[in-house]
């Protein structure tokens, strides 16, 4: 089957340093793949050009086989492209429902109507605060964000993602500097979605259980390029990952986990 | 809830019975001419509002439509005729250029960094200038050009009402344009237009519907404010009338659309107060150092303007008078973005 999504050589330098290193790697669809690698190793920018907010040296991005390296980040959205930021990037001033609202407007294409009142579209509002129970944000709805706490404001992230209702979800850390009562919500939310099976999950992601419990496959990058790409069994038991991990961040979970 | 939206219509309502019976009640020319300059410039300050309170913009160059508007109905009144089609007649066209080179202008610019962007409005605004200078058989130069009103308006009350009655309608658009899914997303854009990007939403094309819509608007203010003075010239174009409008915007309270008309009251009426005051003494002349000074003060104690800290106010006692503990958002902010 053709992979969703796939790279072909995709690699950025800043300067000297290769952040994303000739990495080529194939997403087949309906698929949840996480992606881990110690700090620095390139993953957020993997996301950046995969979303489109950075171009990439060399190399391209294709979804359904087709080039993305002519379209811009907003018509990546549009296609089907949806993702989450690592570091929480929302609209402060507004209410938690404002912000969950205006995603779920993008969505239905509600993009130049200039005088109806906004309150009238019902549905809009609707969608949003079913969203936001989703997440268990709902006890919040008019807040201003600014006032969430991080790990609420990682909620609402993952539900303004979820309202773009694309057919791919980029998740950059949707647990991290969060409580440890507050990752079950974030896994179960992930868990749901993955259960109603029309979506094609990529997941970055620190922690080793959460990524056992939710994965299909794993991909390793080291130093921006793929170490390894496989089923968790292959990725915990490959030699070269193990290594390259020796004294890294995952040696404790993968003690924990054996 | 309920108690909040009535309170505010019964505000809105009396204002606009006493400024529909005011001149009834005191028909001093003076008073009359005043409350017609404070309304032609509310209307120009909420245009500039749409751009710095709601989309985030700063724009140096907002007289040139103010201006557009002031030469097209000076011109057309002067060269063709004096009559109220005309007139009308001028305020569309203007309007119509001045939609189209705020188009053009915000296409070409738009895209740029803020400042870079503030600095080419300047650029533009300047270049009109020179043209308003230099098209002597047209605009007379410099010194520019008096020319006769259409007759109706020889009485001042009927312009007053003409003018209020614009001011009425345009608010009323422009609540309805700001509180419409697209004027949603204006504010989105202020307040991070990257994650308003990554939501798929184009943020040029807002950002140019925000400088159209206030372009157009500023370009009608300036035609009734040629007619309000039967007289025009390069004064219109220039940084001054820009400043005017971003103080007034700034003091009254930015994206609140009520703020900018309470800044136009204020500023209008102090400075002819101070031009009063300058008869017997000179230092008043200096009014702009007056406003500089008002300026910082109301940056320092009104951050959000004097309609922000008087929501702020309410918010805080109705906040100690409900529940204290829940956190929930400041009225001001729930009205703007739920
Ligand atoms: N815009 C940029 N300009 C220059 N260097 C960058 C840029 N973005 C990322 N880098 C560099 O690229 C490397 C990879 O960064 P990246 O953020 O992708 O790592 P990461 O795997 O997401 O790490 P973490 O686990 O800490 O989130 C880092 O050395 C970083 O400094
Ligand atoms: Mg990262």
């Amino acid at each position: 089957m053709e992979p969703i999504l796939h790279t072909d050589n995709l690699t950025i330098r800043f300067g000297g340093h290769t952040a994303v290193d000739r990495v080529n790697f194939q997403m087949p669809e309906k698929h949840l793949k996480a992606i881990i690698g110690p700090n620095g190793a390139g993953k957020t920018t993997f996301f950046n050009l995969i979303s489109g907010e950075l171009k990439p040296t060399a190399g391209d991005v294709y979804f359904k086989g087709q080039s993305l390296a002519q379209k811009s980040a907003i018509e990546r959205t549009r296609m089907g492209l949806g993702r989450s930021f690592q570091i929480t990037n929302v609209f402060p001033n507004l209410t938690v429902l404002e912000n969950v609202r205006l995603a779920v407007q993008s969505k239905e294409k509600i993009r130049y109507q200039l005088f109806r009142h906004f309150k009238s579209y019902k549905a809009i509002t609707e969608k949003a605060e079913e969203l936001l129970a989703l997440v268990l944000l709902d006890n919040k709805r008019d807040a201003l964000t600014t006032m969430l706490s991080h790990g609420e404001k990682r909620k609402l992230e993952i539900a303004m993602l979820l309202a773009l209702d694309t057919e791919i979800l980029l998740l950059d850390e949707p647990t991290a500097g969060m409580s440890l009562e507050e990752v079950p919500t974030i896994l179960e939310v992930i868990r749901t979605i993955k259960q109603q099976g029309d979506k094609t999950i990529l997941l970055i992601e620190h922690k080793m259980d959460m990524i056992l419990d939710l994965s299909d496959s794993i991909m390793v990058l080291f130093n921006g390029q793929l170490l390894a790409d496989g089923s968790p069994e292959e990725i915990m038991n490959n030699d070269t990952v193990q290594h390259a991990y020796l004294g890294g961040l995952y040696d404790e979970h993968l003690t924990d986990i054996k | 809830m309920k108690l909040k939206i009535s309170l505010r219509h019964i505000a809105f309502f009396l204002l606009f019975a006493i400024f529909v019976l005011l001149p009834f009640v005191n028909d001093s020319r003076t008073l009359l001419i005043l409350l017609t300059q404070i309304f032609i410039f509310g209307i120009l300050a909420m245009s500039y509002d749409i751009l710095l309170g709601y989309t985030g913009i700063v724009s140096f160059g907002h007289a040139m439509f103010f201006g557009i508007g002031a030469y097209t109905t000076a011109v057309m009144l002067k060269q063709m005729d004096n009559t109220l089609f005309i007139f009308v007649l001028s305020i569309l066209i203007g309007m119509l250029f001045a939609g189209f080179v705020s188009f053009l202008v915000g296409l070409l610019t738009l895209r740029l960094k803020s400042h870079f962007f503030a600095m080419l409005t300047l650029a533009f605004s300047g270049l009109f200038l020179v043209l308003a200078e230099k098209w002597r058989s047209v605009t007379y130069g410099n010194d520019g050009f008096t020319f006769r009103a259409p007759d109706v308006f020889r009485d001042r009350m009927t312009f007053y009402f003409f003018v209020f009655t614009s001011l009425v309608v345009i608010f009323l658009a422009l609540y309805r344009f700001v509180n419409s899914p697209t004027g949603r997303i204006l504010i989105a854009v202020r307040e991070n237009e990257q994650r308003t990007k990554s939501l798929g939403f184009n943020t040029l094309h807002y950002k140019v519907i925000a400088s159209v819509v206030a372009g157009i608007v500023a370009s009608f203010a300036g035609s009734l404010y040629a007619v309000s003075l039967r007289f025009v010239n390069t004064s219109v174009m220039t940084m001054d009338i820009t400043l005017d409008a971003l103080l007034m915007t700034i003091i009254g309270g930015v994206g609140t659309l009520v703020g900018p008309l309470l800044g136009a009251a204020v500023i209008e009426y102090a400075q002819h107060a101070l031009s009063g005051m300058a008869r017997d003494y000179p230092i008043f002349e200096r009014w702009i150092i007056f406003f500089g000074i008002l300026y910082i003060l109301a940056v320092i104690f009104f951050p959000k303007g004097i309609i922000g800290s008087l929501r702020l106010l309410i918010w805080k006692w109705r906040g100690k008078v409900k529940n204290k503990k829940t956190q929930v958002a400041l009225p001001q902010e729930k009205e703007r973005f739920e």
